[in-house]
């Protein structure tokens, strides 16, 4: 099965160079092949799961919790600047 | 050809619960950046969301001020899209099961009561705000994980004008309800139009344009105006109009393309893993429902009606809600309620704005108002004693009675006093009295205003009147 | 003799209490353990020994002051994708750079509550996806039975830490297999609890409707003391299930007579290994000597089982992982604008398998594809959940073999991720209709790789499990058998 990879990676955003391209194209397209077996199934009237159990209504009440400390929420950052997370200028 | 248009709106509002929406960080504006966070609203690896049941109750009763129904199944999407400020790169949405769908607003525009229909009304999660440096940017993630409402309406709007009464009322409600405080400068109101332009014959809508970043009301109201006659424009020279996203630039008045249809972002929504599905209880809906306020043009057409105000007096109770209250309050027992509103709208709103103060701020009770106005009707003061009056109740938070007594301030309407006042004025007068006795009835105002003088305002100028007129024709 | 960093919790616990052993020597055992075995197996990924004899001295110092815990003094290992504060968290891959948690999953804080030593962090395939732990960007684990050989994954270093006696016990992460398969090759008891069971808050979520945190012991009793330790509702997972949490210790006492242990038919698979059959088959024939009644049971759908799986975990994959991207938190390689930005840095961080996942999740999901993907693997996931939930009014418990064949060599099926894939076959379903299950090592193969007995039991049936499991290994000593290393 043929997939057009290259808008997959722009959605999902990653840069593949051409020989991964290559090497994963005919992998993905045969795993898509291969899931197509549901194909064989009539689900009509079958609901989906979207969950493994059958919970519903967990609310949290509005209360105050702590929220990190400024160093630790910069700790990890790969850039940051004046109490802000540094990214690449964004342009539109 | 005459041209129509088409517009719906998508108003995104901030709700005013006290945490975010899947944590418990501060729901707050102007913290330092970056400072009300957690692993949670910071999509750090291995956290997990939990529904802050105020949010979910906020919608609900938005739902139900904008007449929507409250569905009895809603459940929670993802909406992939990658952009620096949105946390986890997906955004906690719902899709096809929101919960509020199908209501209505009714408000006034174009001169009388017109209904735009709502669609939905659904919860989601704010993102992170970017500032922009000469090289780079930056992002606060405060934001992030607010609850936001996003109410979507038909497009039942035909103007720029109908759009702006729409937002105008939509705030007023929200308001009401008490669910958002619609700071439109702390961005706690946003909204993005969708516009297509018919020639008046044609039944199919004309391509979808949806127009982004307006700042105010008045920003959308020129936004569409602009769109309008660009897109007629085009129709006109014969050219076709794409469905595409375009961008306001307030400074110019302009819109420009942001992205057309072709590359319109894959937003791959799915049902969140993470998050159950809501069942509202009845219990849960009916303590909502007791929750539900007087919509506020069932106030003002209750308020013209019960209190006999004029529509302008009603018009600013209803945008100025609290004053509104204040004067409800100031209004019982009293005969004269227009005096009442006039009071609450001139004296009152215009002694807070300059003070500083709010309601929630005064010393004295409303009802000290209404005293205040059956002083006057009842001759026991003058308009301009009862102004000194109000000052120093404002001041001091003393009753009316209180003040008058302790400063002798009450009217003066005895006739031998005020015919003493007369005498020394007629006396001290002489060449005002003979251009009275001439014909000149200016002359007579000129007494009466120093009789006013040395009775320090108190003398009862009714009776001056008569009194002078009499003295002065012996 | 055994040597301490052999004995099971359960051991141990008797005789820290009893004042034969400190946690120190404990953690001193294992520590030695690991120096002269990890250079082979590479199960660990990195370990603090400062800070691992710093929590022994403390638990020796509690137990001393009269305080008693389950786990007290015990060190555990944590697979790389559980958050533990101020510790690194990689989740085996380059994206996440230097990255450290700054606060603990809630797994995590139950283990310090109940005293153990949170001891290094353990390889795993690269964000728990893989069968091998061959994709992970600290290079792969080994099998302690043959190095030549995988360990299973994805919780490969898991396994691993616990049957080459690196450590007593550890947390692993199952989504489709990973805990259990894992177990099997290496030859200890993992447990993945009933979804719902464990709280996820902390565990780095690949496929969120599917992951489950369990554990890797010696035994089963020791699996029993885990789960104890880590199970119950937590508001912070809005998916853990309040339901009451039993005594898993009492429950393995009891006897196998009435329970009804049910054979899928539809497992008879082809490529099932003849050695696996025989093991498990007569692993079967030893529990219906103890007293259980065997019949056969048919899940019909099971052969839509792992494409269903492969749609649902890459769509919930593509979009869980869409956060490492270079902006808060990780390694990033910069661009022109943000876009650019995240293409490199995930282009560079990712490893292969990771890629192949989200780019078919992304597929699946993708506008045109929903339905025919997306929207019919729920539905198939609603059939094979009813299947299992049908199969359970007539049986207590299923018993699988846990993977179709014993380990396979390291690099054997890396070129192939289709077929890596269908090795999953016998472990998969449970995570679809959310059931507990365990393995357990039933046997050998010729070639003295372990196999593995995997019993599948009704959601929240761990206490039937662990009887059933505990029983047999009663009855068995292959739980006993440790890899030869020296």
């Amino acid at each position: 099965m043929e997939i057009d990879i290259s808008r997959l990676v722009k959605l999902a955003r990653i840069e593949l160079k051409p020989e991964e391209e290559l090497r994963l194209a005919p992998q993905l397209g045969e795993v898509l092949g291969y899931v197509d077996k549901l194909k064989e199934l009539n689900v009509d009237d079958v609901e989906p799961t979207a969950h493994a159990s059958p919970l519903s209504n967990v609310l949290r009440k509005d209360e105050l919790a702590d929220s990190l400390c400024r160093d630790d929420v910069l700790r990890n950052a790969p850039e940051s600047s004046n109490g802000l997370f540094v990214v690449p200028k964004i342009v539109e | 050809m005459e041209y129509e248009l088409v517009i719906g709106l998508e108003t995104h509002v901030q709700l005013n619960t006290c945490t975010k929406m899947w944590c418990g960080c501060a729901n707050e504006y102007g913290s330092d950046s970056n400072t009300n966070v957690c692993p949670v609203c910071l999509g750090l690896p291995g956290v997990l969301p939990v529904l802050n049941e105020a949010a979910l109750r906020k919608t609900a009763l938005t739902g139900f001020l904008l007449n929507c129904s409250v569905p009895g199944y809603a459940k929670w999407d993802r909406k992939n899209y990658f952009y620096p400020d949105n946390p986890k790169n997906y955004q906690l949405t719902q899709l096809d099961f929101p919960s509020t769908v199908d209501g209505y607003v009714n408000f006034e525009s174009l001169g009388g009561i017109v209904k735009v229909r709502i669609n939905r009304a659904h919860l989601e999660e704010d993102v992170g705000k970017s500032f922009h440096f000469a090289d780079y940017s930056g992002i606060d993630f405060n934001r992030a994980g607010v609850p936001l409402l996003e109410i979507v309406t038909e497009p039942d709007i035909n103007s720029a004008e109908m759009a702006y009464d729409y937002l105008n009322a939509l705030k007023n409600i929200l308001e009401y309800g008490a669910v958002s405080d619609c700071d439109m400068e702390k961005g706690q109101v946003r909204c993005d139009v969708n516009i297509s332009v018919r020639p008046k014959s044609q039944s199919k809508l004309g391509e979808k344009v949806e127009i982004k970043n307006m700042n105010s009301f008045s920003g959308i109201r020129r936004a569409i105006t602009y769109e309008f006659k660009r897109q007629v424009e085009v129709l006109e020279k014969g050219g076709t109009l794409v469905q595409e996203t375009r961008r306001w630039d307030d400074d110019a008045g302009v819109t420009d393309s942001m992205r057309t249809k072709e590359d319109a972002h894959d937003y791959r929504y799915f049902p969140d893993p993470d998050l159950m599905p809501y069942r509202p209880s009845d219990e849960w809906l009916s303590a909502i429902r007791e929750g539900v306020v007087e919509l506020p043009l069932d106030r003002k057409m209750r308020m013209m009606s019960q209190h006999k105000i004029p529509q302008e007096s009603a018009d600013v109770f209803v945008r100025e809600p609290l004053l509104g209250d204040y004067f409800e309050q100031a209004v019982k027992g009293v005969k004269n309620s227009r005096s009442v509103a006039n009071w609450v709208i001139n004296n009152l709103q215009a002694k807070l704005v300059e003070s500083g103060t709010t309601i929630d701020g005064l010393t004295f009770s409303p009802a000290a108002i209404g005293e205040l106005v059956e002083l006057v009707e009842s001759g026991k003061i003058s308009g301009k004693i009862a102004q000194e009056v109000f000052n120093e109740m404002f001041k001091s938070g003393v009753s009316p009675l209180g003040i008058i007594e302790s400063k002798g301030l009450s009217q003066v309407s005895d006739t031998v006093q005020l015919k003493a006042f007369c005498e020394e004025v007629i006396v001290a007068n002489p060449a005002s009295v003979d251009d009275f006795r001439d014909g000149k009835e200016a002359a007579l105002n000129f007494l009466k205003g120093q009789v006013m003088k040395i009775s320090r305002g108190k003398a009862n100028p009714k009776m001056v009147d008569d009194l002078l007129r009499e003295m002065l024709v012996d | 003799m055994t040597m301490v960093h052999s004995l099971t919790i359960n051991q141990l616990i008797e005789k820290l209490r009893g004042g034969q052993l400190t946690s120190r020597q404990i953690m001193e055992a294992c520590l030695n353990r690991i120096d002269s075995v990890d250079d082979k197996l590479n199960a660990f990924i990195s370990y603090d020994v400062e800070d691992a004899l710093a929590q022994a001295d403390f638990a020796d110092k509690a137990r001393s002051e009269g305080q008693e815990g389950a786990l007290l003094g015990v060190p555990v290992a944590i697979k790389d994708v559980i958050a533990v504060k101020n510790h690194p968290l990689n989740c085996a891959s380059k994206i996440l750079g230097n990255y450290e948690s700054p606060y603990d999953a809630t797994v995590i804080k139950k283990l310090r509550e109940a005293g153990a030593i949170i001891f290094g962090r353990v390889n795993m395939d690269e964000f728990a996806m893989g069968s091998s732990t061959e994709n992970s960007a600290f290079g792969p684990s080994r099998n302690p039975w043959d190095i030549d050989y995988t360990p299973g994954g994805s919780s490969g270093g898991s396994a691993v830490a616990v049957s080459a006696d690196e450590c007593i016990a550890s947390l692993g992460s199952d989504t489709g297999g990973s805990i259990r398969q894992p177990a099997a090759l290496c030859g200890c008891v993992g447990l993945k609890p009933t979804y719902g069971r464990v709280s996820r808050y902390g565990l780095v979520a690949f496929a969120s409707s599917l992951d489950q945190i369990g554990s890797f012991t010696k035994d089963v009793k020791d699996a029993a003391i885990m789960l104890q330790v880590i199970a119950g509702a937590d508001e912070k997972d809005s998916t853990s299930v309040p339901e009451p949490v039993p005594d898993y210790t009492v429950a393995l006492s009891g006897e196998l007579k009435g329970m009804r242990i049910g054979l899928p038919r539809e497992y008879q698979v082809d490529g099932l290994d003849t050695e696996v059959k025989a093991a498990t088959e007569s692993a079967v024939a030893k529990l219906e000597e103890l007293g259980a009644e065997v019949k056969e049971i048919s899940l019909p759908h099971t052969e839509y089982a792992i494409a269903t799986y492969y749609i649902i975990a890459t769509a919930e994959a593509s979009a869980n992982l869409a956060r490492f991207e270079g902006v808060r938190y990780g390694a990033r390689i910069d661009g022109e604008d943000p876009e650019e930005m995240n293409c490199r840095t995930r282009g560079a961080g990712f490893g292969d398998e990771v890629k192949r996942r989200i780019i078919l999740g992304t597929y699946v999901l993708s506008s045109g594809y929903y339905d025919a993907y997306y929207l019919r693997a729920q539905k198939v996931r609603t059939l094979i959940r009813q299947d299992f939930l049908q199969a359970f009014e007539h049986v207590d418990l299923i018993a699988t073999p846990t993977t179709p064949t014993p380990a396979f060599k390291i690099g054997e099926k890396a070129k192939d991720p289709l077929e890596m894939y269908l090795s999953d076959i016998f472990t998969i379903s449970c995570n679809l209709a959310g059931l507990c299950g365990v393995s357990l090592p039933c046997g050998f193969s010729e070639k003295g790789l372990p196999i593995g007995l995997q019993l599948l039991g009704r959601p929240f049936g761990e206490s039937d499990l662990l009887r059933a499991a505990n029983i047999y290994q009663e009855a068995t000593d292959w739980h006993t058998k440790r890899p030869d290393l020296d």
